[in-house]
């Protein structure tokens, strides 16, 4: 790795999230990239859902924190690989976890659509993030963002966000 | 690139529509939760749109952008499936006004889902790179749609009398639209053609299951189809989608070139 490429490594290290700011792009598996092209460096993030509102954010995010940094480098959006909440840290989803949203499980492997749909054998708990219990229930498959479903604790009767599986 | 071009804009335009219909329950869901679930399905919907009209303005070049896509064409110049621009209630006569059904709302989101997570599940393997990506991503958001509206078609078939009636009835009147899934339209053959595309007849067998699996489980029965075929995906649509259009191009029509 040569020093530019270094250089904004670190720049972009603890660089986080808008939506979720405890933990970081990279963290996230947004953060895909830094390579020299012909013309210069080049960042490369990947977005997460379709339709996140954040992703704007998190471009203007990246150019201003390498700006702040004094390095010149151009931002690219690469669609492929698509992104999948198995590229998260582990730290992240530690980070997660403390900060109250239960981290995402991983995807099932070569899920196809027939199968997906098909009522899972052995339905995944998604442990409580406050107290740890496994007694917990979904309220719905869609919560505070599309990346998040709503659960409840029926130990502690506390609500919660799942990152879900994507 | 015509052929891309033209089936790109009929995916883009089915997710954009229905991402503006279903749009309409924000501030209105029948409960918070899907009021939530509602407008985040919109939000992958439009989002998948824009990565479509993106590919489709950079194949075309010159000053063609998303916006102008999305926000400057005529009511035939979309290429969506009629199925998609209907509102949320049966059929009306005259000047009757009907409020939102929610179970119409539903069956739609389920018909249409089941047929998209077969679709880009086949579409990943398109010749286009840039949509077999668009693919793969709308396929892992599709999945989660399907399993909303297919758990919510399972509670109101199998649940009171009343939501059961509706449920049936919204079926009745929306499953006759499905056929035009399985009629090839030109820009779909030029597509299926090149490469680009998929043959959705292939997919049928796969739909039949899932649909027929879920009506089951919701105790609903599948309505016999037959007689006239829409064609939205050929630009011939309902009076609807002129009303859903002029309310979601109004503002960028009203002040174009506007930043914000």
């Amino acid at each position: 790795m040569n020093a530019s490429v270094a250089a904004a490594w670190a720049a972009l290290e603890t660089l986080a999230d808008p939506e979720i700011p405890v933990v970081s792009l990279r963290d996230l598996g947004i953060l895909r990239d830094v390579r020299e092209a012909a013309d210069g460096l080049e960042v490369v993030i990947t977005p997460t859902y379709s339709g996140c509102p954040a992703m704007g954010q998190i471009e203007d995010d990246v150019r201003a924190t390498l700006a702040n940094a004094g390095i010149a480098a151009r931002v690219v959006t690469q669609l492929a690989p698509a992104w999948t909440t198995d590229w998260m840290t582990e730290e992240g989803k530690e980070k997660l976890r403390a900060y109250g949203i239960a981290p995402p499980h991983r995807t099932p492997a070569g899920s196809n659509v027939v199968r997906f749909i098909a009522k899972p054998a052995q339905v995944e708990t998604v442990p409580c993030p406050h107290c740890g219990s496994a007694h917990t229930v979904e309220s719905s498959h869609f919560g505070s963002t599309a990346c998040k479903a709503l659960y409840k604790c029926l130990d502690c009767q506390e609500p919660f966000d799942y990152f879900k599986p994507y | 690139m015509k052929p891309a071009t033209d089936y790109l804009l009929h995916l883009a335009d089915n997710a954009l529509v229905l991402g503006q219909r279903n749009a309409e329950w924000c501030g209105h869901g029948p409960i918070l939760e899907e009021d939530i679930a509602l407008s985040n399905v919109s939000l992958d919907l439009i989002g998948q749109a824009r990565l479509l009209y993106q590919l489709v303005a950079s194949l075309k070049g010159g000053n063609c952008t998303e916006d102008r896509l999305a926000y400057f064409r005529e009511t035939h110049e979309f290429r969506n499936y009629t199925l998609l621009e209907l509102p949320h209630h049966g059929p009306l006569s005259g000047y009757a006004q009907s409020s939102m059904d929610y179970a119409t709302t539903i069956v739609r989101n389920f018909l249409y889902s089941a047929l998209m997570a077969l679709l880009w599940e086949a579409l990943e393997k398109s010749a286009n790179a840039d949509l077999a990506a668009i693919a793969a991503k709308s396929l892992k958001e599709v999945r989660y749609h399907l399993r909303h509206s297919r758990d919510w078609l399972v509670r109101l078939g199998d649940g009171t009398a009343e939501s059961h009636a509706r449920t049936q009835a919204a079926l009745d009147h929306l499953f006759p639209y499905t056929q035009e899934f399985w009629a090839q339209s030109p820009a779909e053959a030029a597509a299926i053609s090149a490469g680009i595309g998929v043959d959705v007849t292939t997919l049928k067998a796969d739909w039949n299951a899932i649909v027929d699996a879920a009506l089951g489980e919701a105790t609903l029965v599948r309505p016999e189809v037959g007689g006239y075929v829409t064609e939205g995906k050929k630009g011939i649509h309902s009076e609807h989608l002129g009303f859903l259009l002029a309310e979601m191009q109004s503002l960028a029509r009203a002040h174009p070139n506007a930043q914000w």
